[in-house]
């Protein structure tokens, strides 16, 4: 909202009504104290995410953690009797993973969010908006369960390969999951672009594609920016899809149909079998904060794009 | 006066703007058509499986027979802790935003922590369950830890959802309630929350069909493999839907072919008909608004 010198009398004068201090002011108190209390939850909840995860894996990270193997070392050994902890194939599967999906979800998701933004109207619109938005809906575990029973088999006959559990599979499901959310940003940019633009442009004779790539789309490049790094900050994220159907194995992927084992599953397949305490439960802490720190990176980046940063209330444009 | 002449640049701009838009409606199509194939493959593969008894019995022969009444029952109960505790924050949040918040520095933390929250991964907000509930709080492995990750991390569904119907009430109806005397708190209870108080309803729903897909945040923090009893207290472990997909499609051997199919298709239906629920209502709303 913004305190325009109208509102600003307005709000003057409930203030005043205030002024009479009986019970109406003293519950009006209470309950700005209360909803302050609720907006504060917001900050104390994250806070506390990068607290308690991080006190949990702080005893490693102090005492047992060799920076340069756990990021360079594809050596994810840790129930060896002298265990190794590197993270470079979790990681190296977490990339491609999500490269993959970003191949595929990208210019779906673009390409879609212009049809509906730009060309379709109506009903079909409407019915449109409606259908990415219930794709955006499916669990993800089901997703995992469909790359796990449909996609397996049907890569395998495909392509001939051993094993239908890979960065294909996982990558194509994790492109799906993403590419409805991507849409739903992106057509939030595109609408965000005032009608005037379209109208002058035409009104110079651009035709309708001519509109959409020369003014629409350079016009909401930051939008579109943003609904990009939400995508990648969501496959990053993405645990148990992948964990279904990258096959789970240690590897550095060299083609799409390697198996691979990412960040992210690597503490959900593993975490329920580790003795609290132990150095194996603390890495997979250690994980959790690099992940929340990587994510934490994109989602504000992303809301740079989006509104200038830090925060800040969306300008209409 | 003669009439419009079509030039050889008219026709060919006309033929390059209707095959971008045959090409941009099939790119939107490949996105939803593959969704199609694999529900009808869903549907087609877990013929047979439903039948009364698949959701009234408890599985039996470690889990490759019998139903899954104990997983529909333990999303019940963490679903319904989940709100209890994510509602009264997040409407509360999102009352101080929209009503009370001055575009201050802490109103843009708040801001970035709710953007933070929507976009830590789901396996980062399990292991905050797991240091926070289960051991410093000491709840250990509980519906109670369970749902109360699930509350943290649908709570900027909740506040977005909450935040953006109360903007929607137009200025002047506060400012007239405002200048009648009545307090800020007086206005927002008796003016703005019944006049948004549907919009609120969409986003809950919304939370809900969120929480009852959730598996990561629930592995370690109180859902269990498999239990032969129903819960009788927040303190107890839990079956739970998304759990027992996971644990019969990639845990359990020998499990027939129909039966995760089944449980995969009735999740699939509840996440749907909850969110067709919330859009549905959502039109509906904007079709009666008299503003």
């Amino acid at each position: 909202m913004t305190s325009t010198k109208v509102e600003l009398a307005h709000r003057a004068s409930a203030n005043a009504a205030a002024l009479y201090r009986g019970r109406a002011w003293w519950v009006d108190r209470v309950a700005q104290g209360v909803v302050f209390l609720g907006g504060l939850s917001a900050i104390v909840f994250i806070l506390s995410i990068f607290i308690f995860v991080a006190k949990e894996g702080l005893g490693f990270m102090v005492a047992d953690l060799n920076i340069k193997e756990f990021l360079t070392s594809p050596e994810w050994r840790p129930t060896e009797d002298s265990p190794t902890y590197g993270i470079l194939a979790l990681m190296a599967g977490t990339a491609s993973v999500t490269g993959l999906a970003m191949l595929i979800a990208v210019p779906f998701s673009l390409g879609a969010a212009i049809y509906i933004g730009e060309f379709a109207t109506g009903k079909t619109r409407e019915v449109l908006k409606v259908l990415v938005e219930l794709l955006a809906a499916i669990p993800s575990v089901v997703w995992g369960f469909i790359g796990l029973s449909i996609m397996n088999p049907l890569i395998m006959e495909l392509f001939d390969v051993p094993v239908g559990l890979n960065v294909l599979n996982a990558g194509v499901i994790l492109g799906l999951m993403a590419a409805p959310i991507m849409t739903t940003i992106a057509e939030d940019a595109l609408k965000a672009v005032p009608d005037s633009y379209r109208e002058a442009a035409e009104a110079l004779g651009a035709t309708r594609w001519q509109v959409i790539f020369k003014v629409v789309l350079p016009s909401a490049k930051k939008g579109l920016v943003a609904a990009i790094l939400l995508g990648v900050g969501r496959g990053f994220g993405e645990t148990m899809a992948v964990l279904m159907a990258t096959g789970h194995a240690i590897n550095l992927p060299t083609s799409p149909f390697d198996s691979v084992c990412a960040m992210t599953a690597t503490i959900a397949a593993e975490l329920g079998e580790t003795a609290q305490g132990s150095p194996h439960y603390q890495v997979l802490f250690a994980i959790g904060i690099s992940l929340f720190l990587i994510t934490f990176v994109i989602n504000m980046a992303a809301d740079v794009f989006v509104r200038g940063g830090l925060g800040m209330r969306s300008k209409k444009a | 006066m003669s009439s419009f002449q079509t030039t050889d640049l008219n026709q060919s701009n006309r033929r390059k703007e209707s095959l971008v838009r045959i090409l941009l409606g099939m790119v939107t199509l490949t996105l939803i058509i593959p969704v199609g194939i694999i529900l009808v493959t869903l549907i087609a593969k877990s013929e047979g499986t439903f039948s009364w008894a698949f959701f009234s019995e408890f599985p039996r022969n470690s889990m490759t027979e019998g139903g899954i009444f104990p997983a529909l029952v333990g999303t019940l109960w963490l679903v319904a802790v989940a709100l209890l505790a994510s509602v009264p924050f997040g409407v509360a949040a999102a009352i101080y935003l929209s009503e009370y918040a001055e575009d201050t520095a802490l109103t843009r933390a708040i801001n970035l922590a709710i953007i933070n929250l929507a976009g830590v991964p789901s396996i980062v907000h399990a292991l905050f369950g797991v240091g926070a509930f289960v051991l410093f709080f000491e709840f250990g492995t509980s519906i109670l830890a369970a749902s109360l990750t699930m509350a943290v991390m649908t709570l900027p569904v909740v506040i977005v959802a909450t935040r953006e119907s109360l903007q929607a009430v137009p200025q002047p109806f506060r400012e007239a309630c405002w200048n009648m005397g009545a307090t800020r708190w007086q206005t927002i209870w008796r003016i703005v929350l019944p006049n948004s108080i549907s919009g609120i309803l969409t986003g809950v729903i919304l939370e809900v069909s969120r929480t009852v897909g959730e598996t990561a945040p629930i592995m370690f923090t109180g859902a269990a493999l498999f239990l032969p009893f129903l819960p009788t207290s927040v303190y107890d472990q839990t079956m739970a839907m998304s759990l027992h997909l996971y644990v019969i499609s990639t845990q359990v051997p020998d499990v027939p072919e129909g039966l995760p199919y089944g449980v995969a298709l009735t999740l699939i239906a509840i996440v749907m008909i909850l969110n067709s629920v919330s859009i549905g209502f959502r039109t509906y709303l904007r079709g009666k608004k008299k503003w």
